[in-house]
């Protein structure tokens, strides 16, 4: 699964920490998310795009 | 992102505060297996009763252990909590495997000794530990 969250974050001028602490989760979880090596699970994908104001779909997508 | 910053640090402090008496059980466990062991020898001069509070101590801080392993991986974010399943998964499979096969050993003469549970849980252990480093690895 892509996602644009290193955008997102980037465009807010956030590091991972602070986006970690937003998101209750560890920085390298973050990290591991923005790198596309683990797909985070539907409740943290909601709570991103709440925090983003996105919708889910314009920040993870499908690669299939 | 000050009011995150506010929550994160109370989830980190959780974390850590749920670490520490993790560790806090577990050292507590481990020092009435020893009263257990050496207790009845070096303490009591094998006195049922004694002997039978050491033993009921034991398993009642065992449990406490337990629970208090529970609670930290409830309090782990979801990645943490994945690495910790899978290395927790290859533990008990290799526990498992390997112990059934271990036993068999002596059962088929193919040893001369006896097999100890703490080589299974010297086994279990390293599995666990390489599970945990493997996970980190993967996700890093």
């Amino acid at each position: 699964m892509r996602n644009r969250l290193k955008v997102l974050r980037a465009e807010r001028d956030w590091t991972q920490a602070q986006l970690a602490t937003a998101l209750d989760v560890s920085r390298q979880t973050i990290n591991a998310i923005e790198k596309g090596k683990f797909d985070p699970s539907l409740p943290l994908a909601f709570k991103a795009a709440r925090l983003f104001e996105l919708a889910i779909e314009e920040i993870f997508q499908d690669e299939a | 992102m000050n009011k995150h910053t506010t929550d994160d640090k109370d989830w980190q402090t959780t974390t850590a505060k749920n670490t520490v008496h993790l560790f806090g059980w577990t050292l507590s466990w481990v020092l009435t297996i020893a009263l257990t062991a050496f207790g009845p020898k070096y303490l009591w001069d094998f006195n049922t009763a004694l002997s039978i509070v050491a033993v009921l101590l034991n398993i009642g801080v065992g449990i406490g252990m337990i629970l208090a392993n529970r609670k930290h991986l409830k309090g782990l974010d979801e990645m943490m909590q994945q690495i910790q399943l899978n290395a927790m998964a290859l533990s008990l499979g290799v526990g498992l495997v390997f112990g059934i096969s271990y036993e068999q050993l002596e059962d088929i003469k193919l040893i001369a000794f006896e097999p100890e549970i703490s080589h299974l849980i010297m086994l279990m252990t390293f599995a666990y530990m390489t599970g945990i480093i493997l996970g980190h690895r993967k996700y890093k």
